[in-house]
């Protein structure tokens, strides 16, 4: 995948045999400027947050000394941080297990099966990840109050299937579309139903697939904020993200910068790891799912 | 769209009762597959849509009656109220407000997101060495919850932050209180998200174009400045988009930013989406907050027209699939 791009013709013929062209570190300081531009507001987290809460203002670009105390601050028993963070699991783990399972029938089928109304499905799959989130919560906030839903779990897991389930069938779609089809012709030829090419075939190959869809559709509802800071004001049921964002000072005008700091890293950690570990794949399923 | 189902390559003489039932089959299959998606969405998805649409006609009755003296209690068919407000009185004048914010948020980021995630691309594209390590780096500001991205700015944007350190002023600028400072917080701050994953798509878009067509415009001497406004931005075109769509449809319902970086209730950052939440979950008046959000659904919806009718955006990726995949 390599281009020629980076000279122009006159140049590089005359820079041939003569080493590199005078601007031959211009991509590598941009490759530092788009790493420095990602990196360092995430930097400036993580280092406020393990400064001691005296020096929470200091601007020194490694903390002196360091102290956990922002993170034990975080997690004292008054924040209920811990609680959020296995609210977050719960609710995230389970929007993703649900939305898998339904999705990966329908992408088969939308991959896979010909069939009428085919278009009409993707096209309902693609528009309703397009609708705000606020229109569908108003009337579901009135009616959770009215049937008793609000400080349930369920009341933040069914609305965050609106956005999961629609991107949980796209990625899963186009990976069953790059699949060659020659599989399933193989089984079908050896006499598996469609059904049967499904689950002995296709699934199994597609695992890798399924998986990094899971990755992704896990970080969307670990991240959604509207959703679980409305249908829920009970403490210890909020999510992380809502309970980093309500931290409360000693004093309504100090604000906790140091133990909200401290909760964001925890509440992201999990996050850049996963991606760190699978950035290929969730690279690939980004612009496969969200391009194509 | 080839499909697999029918026509097994030698189908066996006697073969076409077998093959009418496989179609049925299929058919039959492909119903029991897809029910459940669309069951689901129905039910979280059309069903509030419908309900808010029902709901911005009517008001919650409040206030004491004045015949009874009791609290009043249900709902009152306002007609179109609710929209009217929209546009007069102190109610209209603040959602004239966040609708202007909500469009220039969305035109100003989305505009700064798309010129910085091109040159990303760019950069990205040329990379030999490093690329792994950009690409961490890049999937960095978007795996951070939004949320949280709002107070790590806040923290940033503090009076006494480093922000106002490194620009040094005599006086400290009050990037979260209000004001048009606090609306550039939150466009950098949004910028700062959104642009390395614009940037990440553009890349995937460049690398499918093939060399030949570089080499070619290389032999015929094109500047590396017309190849790239003749060649490279034509071919990313459907790529980008269909990316800008996403951007846009996304910075319209621009919530968690505003909220945790600025806080609700100020002039210069509240959106459509954070003043529909505050008459619904501070105020509990439905009616108003789901007209906006009707409202909010309408522009998204022209939006997405003019994108895939008049711009030919294809989301769907049709036109992919046509060329054989």
């Amino acid at each position: 995948m390599t281009t020629t791009l980076d000279a122009p013709p006159r140049a590089a013929a005359a820079t041939l045999g003569k080493g590199r062209p005078w601007y031959w570190w211009a991509p590598y300081a941009g490759i530092g400027a788009i790493v420095l531009y990602c990196l360092s507001p995430f930097y400036w987290m993580l280092v406020s947050s393990l400064r001691r809460s005296n020096d929470i203002f200091s601007d020194a670009p490694v903390p002196s000394p360091f102290s956990v105390e922002n993170y034990s601050a975080a997690f004292s028993e008054d924040n209920g941080f811990l609680r959020a963070l296995l609210n977050s699991f719960l609710v995230a783990g389970i929007t993703t297990v649900l939305v898998l399972l339904i999705g990966t029938l329908t992408a088969y089928a939308l991959a896979r099966l010909d069939f009428r109304f085919k278009n009409l499905v993707l096209g309902i799959v693609m528009v309703t990840s397009m609708f705000p989130t606020i229109s569908l919560l108003v009337p579901l906030l009135e009616l959770f109050s009215s049937i008793g839903w609000i400080n349930t779990y369920q009341a933040m897991i069914v609305p965050s299937m609106s956005f999961a389930l629609p991107l949980a069938v796209w990625n899963l779609t186009a990976f069953f579309r790059q699949m060659p089809t020659e599989l399933e012709e193989a089984a079908q030829i050896d006499g598996c139903t469609p059904a049967q090419a499904f689950r002995k075939v296709i699934l199994p190959l597609a695992a890798p697939g399924v998986f990094t869809t899971a990755i992704i559709t896990f970080i969307a509802a670990w991240n959604e904020f509207i959703i679980a800071l409305s249908v829920v004001n009970e403490k210890s049921l909020k999510t992380a993200p809502v309970i980093s964002s309500q931290f409360t000072g000693t004093t309504d005008f100090d604000a906790p910068f140091g133990t909200q700091m401290a909760a964001g890293v925890i509440v992201t950690i999990p996050l850049v790891i996963l991606v760190l570990l699978f950035q290929r794949r969730i690279v690939a399923g980004l612009t496969a799912g969200g391009v194509k | 769209m080839a499909t697999t189902v029918d026509a097994p390559p030698t189908p066996p003489p006697p073969a076409p009762p077998v093959k009418q039932d496989r179609r049925a089959g299929t058919g039959r299959l492909a119903a029991l597959l897809v029910s459940p998606t669309m069951l689901v969405l129905a039910l979280v998805v059309a069903y509030p849509i419908l309900a808010a649409f029902r709901l911005s006609f009517y008001r919650d009755n409040d206030g004491i009656d004045p015949e009874t003296g009791l609290v009043q209690s249900g709902e009152t068919f306002v007609g179109l109220d609710n929209f009217t407000d929209m546009f007069s009185g102190d109610a209209g004048e603040r959602f004239r407000n966040a609708l202007m914010n909500t469009t220039t948020f969305t035109v100003v980021a989305v505009s700064i997101e798309v010129v910085l995630g091109v040159l990303m691309a760019l950069v990205m594209h040329r990379a030999f060495k490093g690329r792994a390590l950009v690409r961490a780096a890049i999937l960095v500001p978007w795996a951070v919850p939004t949320a949280i991205a709002g107070l790590l700015w806040r923290w940033i944007f503090q009076a006494d932050g480093v922000v106002n350190k490194i620009l040094d002023l005599d006086e400290p600028v009050l990037w979260t209180t209000d004001g048009i400072q606090a609306w550039f917080a939150v466009i950098i701050a949004d910028t700062w998200k959104t642009a390395p994953f614009i940037g990440l798509l553009v890349l995937a878009g460049l690398q499918v174009i093939s060399n030949e067509v570089y080499e070619a415009a290389k032999l015929d001497g094109a500047s590396p400045w017309k190849t790239f406004w003749s060649i490279t931005l034509p071919l990313v075109k459907p790529t980008l988009l269909v990316a800008v769509l996403f951007r846009i449809l996304d910075t319209l319902r621009l919530f968690d930013l505003p909220f945790t970086l600025i806080g609700p209730g100020k002039d210069a950052t509240d959106t459509i989406t954070v003043i529909a939440y505050e008459e619904a979950v501070k105020f509990g008046k439905y009616g108003p907050a789901s007209a906006y959000s009707i409202f909010l659904f309408a522009y998204v919806a022209v939006v997405a027209f003019v994108f895939v009718k008049l711009l030919g955006a294809d989301v769907l990726g049709t036109r992919d699939g046509k060329k054989g995949r």
